[in-house]
């Protein structure tokens, strides 16, 4: 019996959920005292996670195109060939993208979007957010083997230094009748998925000429950009900008909405981030029932002022 | 070409989410059911595939009796016909091995299931159709072009995008962006009629154990009252959130 995680690398370096699946893991192991293993692809300084608790990595190598099929081949295999009994994962859209094959693959039961450590261990019971973010159901994994996804910025990253082993190795290649082509948006830009702060824009920002707001404000706290429905609609930003029910799910520790006025589609979207401000000259704005924080005035006043003493702040 | 549309039952986003028998159940009083809206984004760009490329269109989903008028609904926005597995569902493996065993020895070439259903928020069925089918599979799938053997798909990723093509058969999970919130269609008088008339076929259920037990649910925990700040010491919400929030 061990612990395995997947922990998910972006060009060669682990991703910061990889450090929070893995300190999540070392828990578990602790708690039923067993060993923490890892899987990843193309890491290339393993010795890096030495530091969050994994007694064993795996490093496979692999040209491969992103095929679902092909990667989730290789994590079951090493997940049996390493003993594992739970497999934990992130909820990256790749994560999300792999794992539900690896389920089938493994005939193993996996709960999504866990947002906290189990609250039961032997039997497996996860605390899942649900409803869009309007409530929390507890499931029970009953298979032998089982699969933990859990949310990002859910429940942190905790140092513990092992004496990590790595083995690496070249994955041998397969057939794919699949052609894939990646598009980076934008290198410089954070993504929604791994930002711990976001700066979204609604109508109320009247226009996209009127962007350099979020983009400054997102700038000055390192924060990834966002929008409301409507603005996506209309064509100001990006779809791929677009946080609520139908978009991008957001849970990030600081959602700061600029000119939104809070439909509940857009809130249900963005209600598993931690902290919520809202600035808003309409104080019938439905957004100012579910932020923690807010401001009443226009937008155009108070964010350059806001951007101002950020930068006072963050040079003190 | 024949193409399946996989359609779960959902709650209405405005719907209040309340749970009953010491919350061990979720209440469904006073709730209004729709097609989940990833699911409606796929029948929409199937029935845009039905109207240029002459397919058929079927749905399915798994559920009781009280799932019904969606399907109605769904043949009334212009799916051809629709199936219904009669068992209440209890976790996304059941249902993905229920559609997958309706599907083999059918000639489907296009499985369109949404991304996540906005209940349970999954996401994980039609990654597992694809599997026990062994079908390809793109996931939050932004943008679908078929032909009879290939497929060209965007799958939208956490930076970025993706561009995948292949072979069919195929399984998306679909989102915003097959088409837009606009296209959708609203079914008129003469498509709800001619719903009455196309076949709903119920199709017994085959799997009763499951891989998941719901043990219990829970409320949000109440959200305190909000803090308001005064534009003019906008140097407040900086130190709430420093040393009150630890946010920044």
């Amino acid at each position: 019996m061990a612990i395995v995680v997947y922990l998910e690398t972006e060009d060669g370096n682990f991703k910061k959920s990889a450090l929070e699946v893995s300190s999540y893991g070392r828990k578990l192991a602790d708690e039923t005292k067993t060993n923490l293993y890892g899987i990843a692809f193309n890491s290339s300084d393993p010795d890096k996670i030495r530091k969050y608790g994994i007694d064993k990595l795996v490093n496979i190598k692999t040209d491969h195109v992103f095929d679902a099929r092909i990667f989730a081949d290789l994590l079951s295999k090493n997940f049996k060939e390493l003993g594992g009994t739970i497999f934990i994962t992130g909820s990256s859209a790749d994560s999300r993208f792999i794992f539900p094959v690896v389920s089938i693959l493994l005939d193993a039961s996996y709960a999504t979007n866990v947002v906290d450590f189990p609250s039961g261990i032997s039997p497996l019971v996860l605390k899942r957010s649900a409803f869009t973010n309007k409530g929390f159901v507890f499931t029970e994994l009953k298979t032998k083997y089982k699969i933990i996804g859990i949310l990002n910025n859910s429940y942190g990253i905790f140092e513990s230094e092992r004496k990590l082993e790595v083995k690496e190795y070249m994955a041998e290649s397969q057939d794919s009748n699949l052609q894939v082509e990646s598009i980076k948006e934008d290198e410089e830009k954070i993504s929604i998925a791994d930002a711990e702060i976001v700066v979204s824009g609604g109508r109320g920002l009247k226009g996209p000429e009127n962007w350099d707001l979020v983009e400054d404000l997102a700038k000055t706290l390192g924060a990834a950009t966002a929008c409301s429905k409507p603005v996506s609609d209309m064509g100001w930003r990006p779809h791929s900008e677009h946080v609520g029910q139908t978009g991008k799910p957001v849970a990030s520790n600081l959602y700061i909405a600029i000119g939104v006025s809070g439909a509940i589609q857009h809130l249900a979207g963005i209600n598993a981030s931690k902290c919520k401000v809202v600035i808003n000259n309409d104080p019938e704005a439905p957004f100012f029932k579910a932020a923690d924080y807010g401001v009443i005035g226009d937008a155009f006043e108070v964010v350059p002022k806001l951007i101002d003493g950020l930068k006072k702040f963050k040079s003190r | 070409m024949k193409i399946l549309v996989c359609i779960s039952s959902v709650p209405d986003t405005t719907s209040k989410i309340n749970f009953i028998e010491n919350e061990t159940q979720f209440d469904k009083s006073g709730v209004q059911y729709i097609i989940n809206p990833n699911d409606e984004f796929g029948l929409t760009r199937a029935m845009w595939l039905k109207e240029k490329q002459n397919c058929e269109v079927h749905v399915i989903s798994v559920g009781i009796v009280d799932t019904d008028p969606i399907l109605r609904k769904a043949l009334a926005i212009g799916a051809d016909q629709a199936f219904r597995v009669d068992i209440n569902p209890m976790d996304a493996n059941q249902v993905a091995r229920e559609i997958s065993d309706f599907i083999k020895n059918k000639d489907y070439k296009l499985i369109i299931a949404g991304r996540e259903s906005i209940d349970y928020n999954g996401g994980m069925v039609p990654g597992m159709i694809a599997t026990l089918i062994n079908a390809n599979y793109v996931s939050n799938c932004v943008s679908l072009e078929v032909n009879q053997s290939n497929f060209k798909a965007t799958r939208e990723t956490d930076g970025g995008k993706e561009n995948i093509s292949g072979t069919l058969p195929l399984v998306i999970g679909g989102q915003k962006g097959l088409v837009e919130e606009k296209d959708l269609i609203i079914p008129n008088m003469r498509g709800i009629m001619m719903s009455r008339k196309k076949p709903l076929t119920i199709i017994e259920a085959k799997y009763q154990t499951f891989q998941t037990d719901t043990v219990k649910y829970e409320k949000l925990p109440p959200k305190g009252a909000i803090k308001l700040v005064n534009p003019e010491k906008i140097n407040d919400l900086i130190d709430l959130l420093h040393n009150e929030a630890k946010v920044i």
